[in-house]
């Protein structure tokens, strides 16, 4: 009848190889060296897989490499399959992949810090314009509503980064909204749409229109 | 320095971008190369079929779904593609009791030598077990893959991974002591 230890060690002793050629997960890891420190037949084995392991790469590497003639049958098979359109949709996880990928640490840093301080610099050029919109007399009481919770039609909006406040101005006037609220996280402000409540399908051709302003960087349905 | 992933390449290989598949060849092609040798002994074949397994990567590039390590999918085509070959010539799926007679050159003074030196033995036994084995030896120990990965290129369970990799370890010794080094193991 084996024991509980010694299944547990065939099985360390299984795992050998891998934990040679660092391959295990962290957990595997712990217990094959908890093993090898305490079990002297096991550290002779591991040196016999270590061992292996040293050959198996020697013998391999001293196998060579094709000859060009490969690369040049693969290129000629390429040339002569039809041409491919860009599959733009299979790949957007990719591309994004690869467009952050493509920055360096360092880049990414200060592309961050860049957001955070153009979100930084908007919110203040929007409360300016909320102030302005608030205060057409110049006074008003901190207690006084604006406008009654649950009424109107709202959005979610980030405003692109490269937006000025004479470009936001523009936009809120234009469009007829006004600033409810924010900058939430990720520089998003609630904006009204319309005075009363709209149906769902109205707000969301409105939220269309909206989108297409070069202003907006981001806008959702809100409520 | 940074490089591009693998992953990165295969999306532009997707799109049909030549440049990438260059990319995705020179960083891989000799360790695809090299597995597929050790499996079919034949450098002429091995290079054909290495422009074949990279062909099948331009043309089902767009279906990766990153589930593997692109490496770990490019060795799967690549084992397919060296089996297909094998099947097509039954001459040379030799089995172990064969090739170990051939390959056993008791006398051979390059024999007597491996004896002096265990690497070089060793590496001589590494070449004798059956493709099965080796391909399991070359996966771990060369090609790095994970037991998850080796039971995908192989497609067995990872327990069978496991005794696998244990059985031809225990040949590779059996092996050794035929050429007179005892390991005392297993």
């Amino acid at each position: 009848m084996t024991t509980v230890n010694e299944r547990e060690r065939s099985d360390i002793e299984l795992l050998l190889p891998w934990h040679a050629a660092g391959t295990l997960d962290h957990r595997d890891t712990q217990r094959v060296e908890a093993a090898l420190a305490n079990d002297p037949e096991l550290a002779r084995h591991y040196e016999l897989v270590r061992e292996e392991l040293a050959q198996t790469i020697h013998l391999n590497e001293t196998l060579g490499a094709p000859s060009a003639r490969a690369m040049e049958a693969l290129f000629a098979k390429i040339d002569a399959e039809p041409a491919r359109r860009p599959a733009m949709s299979i790949n957007l996880g990719a591309r994004i992949g690869e467009f952050f990928a493509n920055l360096s640490p360092r880049t990414l840093a200060w592309s961050a810090s860049a957001a955070a301080l153009a979100i930084l610099l908007q919110a203040g050029l929007i409360a300016g314009i909320m102030l302005k919109e608030k205060s057409p007399g110049g006074y008003e009481t901190a207690s006084a509503p604006t406008s009654v919770a649950g009424e109107g039609a709202y959005a979610l909006i980030r405003f692109q980064p490269q937006a000025n406040a004479a470009d936001i101005s523009n936009f809120l006037e234009t469009n007829k909204l006004s600033i409810a609220g924010g900058p939430s996280a990720g520089g998003l402000y609630r904006v009204r749409t319309a005075a009363t409540k709209l149906p769902k399908t109205d707000l969301a051709r409105i939220v269309k229109t909206l989108q297409e302003d070069k202003v907006v960087g981001f806008i959702a349905i809100t409520e | 320095m940074q490089t591009t992933s693998d992953e990165v390449l295969i999306g532009r290989i997707a799109n049909g971008e030549r440049l990438a598949m260059q990319v995705l060849f020179a960083r891989h092609h000799v360790r695809v190369y090299r597995f597929v040798l050790r499996l079919v002994r034949n450098e002429a074949t091995a290079e054909d079929l290495i422009s074949e397994v990279f062909l099948d990567v331009w043309r089902q590039a767009g279906k990766f779904e990153g589930r593997s390590a692109v490496s770990t999918w490019m060795l799967s085509i690549a084992r397919f593609k060296a089996l297909t070959v094998l099947r097509r010539r039954p001459e040379e799926k030799l089995d172990e009791e064969k090739a170990g007679a051939i390959e056993d050159h008791a006398d051979d003074p390059e024999v007597a030598l491996a004896k002096k030196d265990k690497g070089a033995a060793l590496r001589q036994c590494l070449s004798k077990p059956s493709a099965e084995h080796r391909e399991i030896i070359d996966l771990v120990y060369y090609h790095e893959k994970s037991v998850e990965e080796v039971a995908g290129i192989v497609g067995i369970p990872q327990a069978t991974v496991k005794t696998r990799t244990f059985y031809a370890r225990k040949k590779l010794s059996e092996l050794l002591k035929e050429q007179g080094i005892d390991r005392g193991w297993p």
